[in-house]
């Protein structure tokens, strides 16, 4: 207990807590504590050591405390947790928040890329349409201006059949002209 | 105890209708309606029934990749959103209702759904969701966008209720998909070996669910541990700070013999503290059973924040769960677009990517629903009645119709054709008489459990409470999942109708003109 009266002593008058007129004058024994129990818990009061002993006002010592938590928890090494002062809720400190979610900007990323595949792979498809569709008219081109000697099979022309699989004979081919058509 | 129906039912339904169909779709070498059309005519119905099941799935089934999303972008960062509970508005402590409920909760229901307390409110579209549905959208689009030909798997990937049945399999063991889509994707000419391809597919799915489930539940049990020793904790700081007891004095094994003496030497306080002094049971932190699609992500979330490196693992896991959903998603959207690709009436006006694009827009129009604040309540609607008694008559209407309408015998000296084997009195025995039982039992159970029940209920999430309660569906949510399980169910037999129909007025105008 007594450790405890002088590291708030030192706390107190250290770092300027009390109004400019006691901290002067405070001392060791102007911190009393009373109602000590099993449970390493008590009050405590700050008195000042003018000629009327008052009580410093429970408000100031309540914001003196708020305002150095941290410093009267190291200095026992004890946290916020272990250490409780009743009608002194601890302010938790916020999470670290960068100015834009993280989120976003991954999301941002991810989109983009997305994006760029879609664009490239429908610009493809386009060109690839367009150049089967300049084939097909050349082919048609071709068609319109050939001779009788093209042979046709079955309405398609015989250069077309030897794309896909399968030869054409060429006997049977040059038959067409000897046979009569139906 | 689960286990023993889980095999019985993998043993006679799972195998021997996984080989069925992979025997149909390779036989028929086309998609489910112009397979079920050689099978017979008047089965039309099944294929178009199988379409519009897909077109409901892929509606809602987008949302858990936009979730998946949401996740793996919120992992690059320390700590974990996660991990910690949000601070409340005077900073003086947690927030109220993350400290009713966990983090990883919160997390769930406050932080990614928005959820409202009940169907009836819907509340507003919440923008981020909407952004990583749009996103989900966009990649299925990409895989898409060269139609299914591109994959140079037409017609496997177009046979929707392969994908229909795997991703039902999918729902029923865990929520969310694992491995069965992988060995799907790889069968192939006609000549494959379907039988053995069914058998190994279906122990793989079932040994990475029953995996799955194990992890599942042992993280569920370390959270109800969990919850319980902070629930005792905080009971004996209470008791501590008002009887100002020494520390110590109070522990997890004499709180209840102490609790009685404190109730006995200090009447008047106990009273006064009791209806803060919560009953901490460990079966009822085991029974506050999070539900549905939430569960993978509040209990693997749950796991992935007390691990070492926890972001890696949360973009690990999260991507995974990605290529899974999308995986299904592709094959889901491409049931949808091969009708649409192969009937002529559209294909020629419009190129492939235009019709893909339409078909992704209007999916993610109409999935903006499960993006507002009552959304998972829909969501859940769609998860619990769009599939499951429609799939169950599809398969049993398909079982019959391959061994009673086909022929088992022809089927046989297809297979035979195929594998160059005949299927042994197993299958046979399967096909005729054991599947198609147990799916007339499993429907009449669920019907039965519905009448009995008289009115279908959901789970609310509570926010003044931080847990899930309890309610009655309104009438219009009762009216949405008849109209879902109608639409698909009446394809059958109006499919069969509009046949018949059809070949009576052939009939009558060739008897007329002859």
């Amino acid at each position: 207990m007594l450790s405890f009266a002088s590291q708030m002593h030192r706390m107190l008058s250290k770092y300027g807590l009390v109004s400019k007129q006691l901290w002067e004058i405070m001392q060791i024994s102007n911190i009393l504590l009373c109602n000590v129990t099993d449970r390493v818990s008590f009050w405590f009061v700050v008195t000042d050591s003018s000629e009327n002993v008052t009580t410093v006002p429970g408000s100031e010592v309540e914001a003196a405390i708020r305002m150095n938590r941290n410093r009267i928890n190291s200095a026992f090494l004890l946290s916020d947790k272990t250490l409780q002062f009743l009608k002194i809720t601890p302010t938790l400190s916020p999470p670290v928040e960068p100015s834009t979610p993280v989120w976003l900007i991954v999301f941002g990323v991810v989109l983009c890329l997305i994006l760029a595949g879609i664009v490239f792979l429908v610009v493809a498809g386009i060109r690839q349409r367009k150049k089967k569709n300049k084939e097909s008219t050349e082919r048609e081109n071709l068609e319109e201006k050939c001779e009788v000697t093209i042979t046709v099979e079955n309405g398609i022309p015989c250069e077309a059949l030897d794309l896909k699989a399968g030869h054409i004979n060429g006997v049977f081919a040059a038959d067409n002209e000897r046979f009569t058509s139906l | 105890g689960f286990l023993i129906p889980y095999f019985i039912m993998l043993i006679a339904e799972g195998m021997p209708l996984l080989y069925l169909e992979l025997a149909v779709g390779q036989r028929m070498r086309q998609g489910s309606i112009g397979a079920w059309k050689i099978i017979s005519p008047y089965l039309c119905g099944v294929g178009v029934a199988s379409v519009v099941v897909s077109f409901f799935l892929s509606m809602y089934y987008n949302v858990i990749n936009a979730w998946a999303f949401w996740y793996l972008f919120h992992s690059f960062q320390d700590p974990l959103p996660w991990a910690t509970c949000p601070l409340n508005s005077n900073r003086t402590g947690y927030d109220e209702e993350c400290e009713k409920t966990s983090s990883t909760q919160y997390f769930w229901y406050r932080q990614t759904l928005n959820i409202s307390p009940s169907l009836e409110a819907s509340g507003s579209v919440q923008w981020e969701q909407a952004l990583c549905l749009t996103l989900a959208w966009l990649v299925v689009y990409l895989c898409i966008l060269r139609g299914t030909a591109s994959t140079g798997k037409l017609e496997q990937l177009s046979n929707p209720k392969a994908w229909i049945s795997a991703a039902t399999q999918i729902f029923f063991s865990l929520g969310l998909g694992f491995g069965s889509l992988i060995a799907f994707a790889s069968y192939n000419e006609s000549s494959n070996n379907c039988e053995r391809h069914a058998v190994i597919v279906s122990l793989i799915n079932s040994t990475t669910s029953i995996f799955a489930s194990i992890v599942t539940f042992s993280i569920y049990g370390f959270k109800a541990t969990f919850n319980y020793e902070s629930c005792l904790n905080k009971v004996i700081l209470l008791l501590m700070n008002t009887f100002d007891l020494e520390e110590g004095s109070l522990t997890a094994d004499n709180l209840s013999e102490m609790k009685d003496y404190l109730m006995a030497t200090h009447p008047q306080e106990y009273a006064q503290l009791s209806p803060q002094l919560k009953n901490c049971s460990l079966e009822a932190e085991l029974d506050t059973a999070v539900q549905g699609t939430g569960l993978a992500f509040i209990v693997y979330s749950e796991a992935i924040k007390n691990m070492e490196v926890p972001q890696l693992y949360s973009v690990l896991y999260f991507v995974m769960l990605l290529m899974l959903g999308i995986g299904s998603m592709l094959g889901n959207t491409a049931a949808i677009l091969t009708p649409l690709t192969d009937s002529r009436a559209i294909a020629t006006r419009f190129p492939k990517e235009v019709i893909s694009g339409a078909v992704c827009f209007i999916n993610c129009v109409i999935g903006l629903i499960f993006t507002m604040e009552a959304g998972n309540y829909w969501f859940d609607i769609f998860n619990d009645y769009a599939a499951t008694l429609s799939l169950l008559l599809i398969v049993l209407v398909e079982t019959i119709a391959v061994c009673y309408i086909y022929g088992i015998r022809r089927f046989e000296k297809d297979l035979y054709t195929m594998i160059g084997r005949k299927p042994n009195w197993y299958w046979k025995l399967m096909w005729a008489f054991a599947s198609p039982l147990l799916i007339i039992s499993l429907f009449i159970f669920y019907l039965t459990d519905y009448i009995l029940t008289g009115t279908l209920q959901y789970q609310a999430w509570d926010a003044t409470q931080g847990q899930l309660v309890t309610k009655d569906y309104p009438g219009h949510a009762l009216a949405v999942i008849g109209l879902l399980v109608a639409a698909s169910t009446m394809c059958i037999p109006l499919g069969a109708l509009v046949t018949f129909i059809r070949k009576r007025l052939k009939r009558e105008s060739v008897s007329t003109t002859a």
